[in-house]
Protein backbone atom coordinates (compact mmCIF):
# COMPACT_ATOMS: atom_id res chain seq x y z
CA UNK A 1 0.00 0.00 0.00
CA UNK A 2 1.76 2.50 -1.33
CA UNK A 3 0.91 6.26 -1.79
CA UNK A 4 -1.74 6.26 0.53
CA UNK A 5 -0.69 9.54 2.48
CA UNK A 6 -2.89 12.37 1.85
CA UNK A 7 -1.60 15.49 1.09
CA UNK A 8 -2.40 17.04 3.95
CA UNK A 9 -0.57 14.76 6.33
CA UNK A 10 2.70 15.31 4.38
CA UNK A 11 2.13 18.74 5.00
CA UNK A 12 2.00 18.44 9.09
CA UNK A 13 4.92 16.00 8.70
CA UNK A 14 7.07 18.22 6.89
CA UNK A 15 6.05 21.43 9.09
CA UNK A 16 7.11 18.98 11.99
CA UNK A 17 10.38 18.07 10.46
CA UNK A 18 11.31 21.62 9.91
CA UNK A 19 10.34 22.56 12.93
CA UNK A 20 12.28 19.80 14.74
CA UNK A 21 15.87 21.01 12.30
CA UNK A 22 15.13 24.51 14.02
CA UNK A 23 14.83 23.61 17.22
CA UNK A 24 17.89 21.03 16.85
CA UNK A 25 19.96 24.54 15.17
CA UNK A 26 19.09 26.34 18.18
CA UNK A 27 20.53 23.75 20.89
CA UNK A 28 23.23 23.62 19.42
CA UNK A 29 24.21 27.32 18.81
CA UNK A 30 23.22 27.49 22.29
CA UNK A 31 25.53 24.90 23.25
CA UNK A 32 28.20 26.38 21.66
CA UNK A 33 27.97 29.88 22.51
CA UNK A 34 27.33 30.11 26.40
CA UNK A 35 30.01 30.53 28.77
CA UNK A 36 29.68 28.19 31.37
CA UNK A 37 29.13 24.68 31.62
CA UNK A 38 26.27 24.63 34.09
CA UNK A 39 24.99 27.47 31.65
CA UNK A 40 25.60 24.84 28.58
CA UNK A 41 23.40 22.38 30.16
CA UNK A 42 20.25 23.99 29.07
CA UNK A 43 20.29 24.10 25.46
CA UNK A 44 20.56 21.01 25.19
CA UNK A 45 17.01 19.92 26.63
CA UNK A 46 15.75 21.61 23.65
CA UNK A 47 17.48 18.44 21.41
CA UNK A 48 15.99 16.13 24.16
CA UNK A 49 12.98 17.18 23.88
CA UNK A 50 11.15 19.35 21.20
CA UNK A 51 12.78 18.41 18.76
CA UNK A 52 12.62 14.29 19.37
CA UNK A 53 8.97 14.74 19.88
CA UNK A 54 8.32 17.09 16.47
CA UNK A 55 10.22 13.67 14.97
CA UNK A 56 8.29 11.56 17.11
CA UNK A 57 4.94 12.53 16.14
CA UNK A 58 5.89 13.20 12.86
CA UNK A 59 6.72 9.22 12.50
CA UNK A 60 3.80 8.32 14.07
CA UNK A 61 1.62 10.38 11.62
CA UNK A 62 3.52 9.31 8.65
CA UNK A 63 3.74 5.31 9.32
CA UNK A 64 0.45 5.28 10.64
CA UNK A 65 -1.23 6.95 7.48
CA UNK A 66 1.40 4.80 5.28
CA UNK A 67 -0.04 1.88 6.52
CA UNK A 68 -3.74 2.54 7.33
CA UNK A 69 -3.85 1.56 10.99
CA UNK A 70 -2.29 3.29 14.03
CA UNK A 71 1.13 2.99 14.44
CA UNK A 72 2.60 4.23 17.70
CA UNK A 73 6.64 2.55 17.86
CA UNK A 74 8.41 5.98 17.18
CA UNK A 75 6.98 7.06 20.77
CA UNK A 76 8.85 4.88 21.97
CA UNK A 77 11.57 6.85 21.33
CA UNK A 78 10.56 9.47 23.43
CA UNK A 79 9.74 7.68 26.19
CA UNK A 80 13.27 6.21 26.19
CA UNK A 81 14.26 9.34 25.95
CA UNK A 82 12.18 10.72 28.84
CA UNK A 83 13.84 7.85 31.14
CA UNK A 84 17.45 8.18 30.43
CA UNK A 85 18.21 11.69 29.60
CA UNK A 86 17.67 12.65 32.79
CA UNK A 87 19.82 10.49 34.98
CA UNK A 88 22.93 11.64 32.09
CA UNK A 89 22.38 14.97 32.55
CA UNK A 90 22.35 14.98 36.28
CA UNK A 91 25.44 12.64 36.52
CA UNK A 92 27.18 14.79 34.72
CA UNK A 93 26.01 17.82 36.45
CA UNK A 94 27.38 15.83 39.46
CA UNK A 95 30.64 15.42 37.63
CA UNK A 96 31.09 19.15 36.88
CA UNK A 97 30.10 19.80 40.52
CA UNK A 98 32.91 17.24 41.70
CA UNK A 99 35.65 18.23 39.80
CA UNK A 100 34.95 22.18 39.91
CA UNK A 101 35.31 21.24 43.92
CA UNK A 102 38.22 19.13 44.02
CA UNK A 103 39.68 21.83 41.66
CA UNK A 104 39.50 24.17 44.24
CA UNK A 105 37.24 27.04 42.99
CA UNK A 106 35.37 28.65 45.48
CA UNK A 107 31.99 29.36 43.80
CA UNK A 108 30.71 26.14 44.57
CA UNK A 109 28.00 25.66 47.03
CA UNK A 110 29.28 23.67 49.86
CA UNK A 111 28.10 19.99 49.92
CA UNK A 112 24.36 18.66 51.36
CA UNK A 113 25.35 15.23 52.34
CA UNK A 114 27.55 16.65 55.67
CA UNK A 115 25.91 18.68 57.97
CA UNK A 116 27.26 22.20 58.40
CA UNK A 117 29.25 23.56 60.86
CA UNK A 118 27.24 25.51 62.95
CA UNK B 1 6.88 11.35 -1.69
CA UNK B 2 6.03 15.00 -2.26
CA UNK B 3 8.18 17.74 -2.80
CA UNK B 4 7.43 19.61 0.06
CA UNK B 5 8.13 16.72 2.25
CA UNK B 6 11.24 15.78 0.15
CA UNK B 7 12.51 19.41 0.96
CA UNK B 8 11.20 18.88 4.86
CA UNK B 9 13.40 15.90 4.91
CA UNK B 10 16.44 17.60 3.10
CA UNK B 11 15.75 21.04 5.55
CA UNK B 12 16.15 18.53 8.83
CA UNK B 13 18.98 17.01 7.50
CA UNK B 14 20.89 19.84 6.59
CA UNK B 15 20.00 21.55 10.19
CA UNK B 16 20.81 18.30 11.80
CA UNK B 17 24.62 18.34 10.01
CA UNK B 18 25.28 21.92 10.98
CA UNK B 19 24.37 21.61 14.63
CA UNK B 20 26.65 18.34 14.67
CA UNK B 21 29.66 20.29 13.21
CA UNK B 22 28.73 23.22 15.86
CA UNK B 23 28.56 20.55 18.97
CA UNK B 24 31.82 19.08 17.40
CA UNK B 25 33.50 22.32 17.64
CA UNK B 26 32.42 22.30 21.44
CA UNK B 27 33.61 18.42 21.33
CA UNK B 28 36.86 19.70 20.18
CA UNK B 29 37.66 22.90 21.82
CA UNK B 30 36.46 21.69 25.50
CA UNK B 31 37.26 22.94 27.69
CA UNK B 32 36.89 19.94 30.11
CA UNK B 33 36.23 17.03 30.48
CA UNK B 34 32.40 16.72 31.18
CA UNK B 35 32.03 19.14 28.26
CA UNK B 36 33.29 16.62 25.94
CA UNK B 37 31.07 14.05 27.43
CA UNK B 38 27.83 16.57 26.94
CA UNK B 39 29.21 16.83 23.34
CA UNK B 40 29.21 13.27 22.66
CA UNK B 41 25.96 12.65 24.12
CA UNK B 42 24.06 15.18 22.24
CA UNK B 43 26.04 13.73 18.64
CA UNK B 44 24.39 10.77 19.53
CA UNK B 45 20.76 12.27 19.71
CA UNK B 46 21.14 13.90 16.64
CA UNK B 47 22.54 10.85 15.07
CA UNK B 48 19.32 9.31 16.43
CA UNK B 49 17.32 12.19 14.86
CA UNK B 50 19.10 11.62 11.83
CA UNK B 51 18.31 7.86 11.49
CA UNK B 52 14.60 8.55 12.30
CA UNK B 53 14.20 11.26 9.74
CA UNK B 54 15.71 8.79 7.24
CA UNK B 55 13.28 6.21 8.36
CA UNK B 56 10.53 8.47 7.25
CA UNK B 57 12.39 9.65 4.08
CA UNK B 58 12.37 6.11 3.07
CA UNK B 59 9.54 5.05 4.83
CA UNK B 60 10.84 1.81 6.19
CA UNK B 61 10.82 0.53 9.86
CA UNK B 62 14.30 -0.63 9.98
CA UNK B 63 15.93 2.46 10.50
CA UNK B 64 13.50 3.20 13.55
CA UNK B 65 15.44 0.21 15.48
CA UNK B 66 18.58 2.15 14.62
CA UNK B 67 17.68 4.52 15.87
CA UNK B 68 16.57 3.02 19.18
CA UNK B 69 19.73 1.29 19.53
CA UNK B 70 21.86 4.18 18.95
CA UNK B 71 19.52 5.96 21.92
CA UNK B 72 19.74 3.11 24.44
CA UNK B 73 24.01 3.69 23.39
CA UNK B 74 24.39 7.06 24.16
CA UNK B 75 22.88 6.64 27.55
CA UNK B 76 25.01 3.83 28.55
CA UNK B 77 28.30 5.71 27.08
CA UNK B 78 27.81 9.05 28.72
CA UNK B 79 26.79 7.83 31.97
CA UNK B 80 29.93 5.53 32.13
CA UNK B 81 32.03 8.19 30.74
CA UNK B 82 30.25 10.35 33.39
CA UNK B 83 30.62 7.65 36.35
CA UNK B 84 34.56 7.14 35.54
CA UNK B 85 34.82 10.85 36.02
CA UNK B 86 32.89 10.81 38.86
CA UNK B 87 34.58 7.74 40.73
CA UNK B 88 37.73 6.94 39.01
CA UNK B 89 36.08 3.95 37.68
CA UNK B 90 33.15 2.59 36.15
CA UNK B 91 31.60 -0.22 38.13
CA UNK B 92 33.10 -0.55 41.34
Amino acid sequence: MSAGVPGWVEAVVAVLLVLSGLFVLVSAFGFLRLPDFFLRMHPPALAYTLASWCVGLAGILYFSLHAGRPLLHPWLIVVVLSITVPVTTLLLARVALFRRRSAGADDTPPPLSTPPSA
Amino acid sequence: MSSILSFAVAFALACYTVASLLVLVRLVRGPRAQDRIFALDLLYIHGMLVMLVLGIRYASDLYFEAALLIGLLGFVSSSALAKFLLRGEVIE
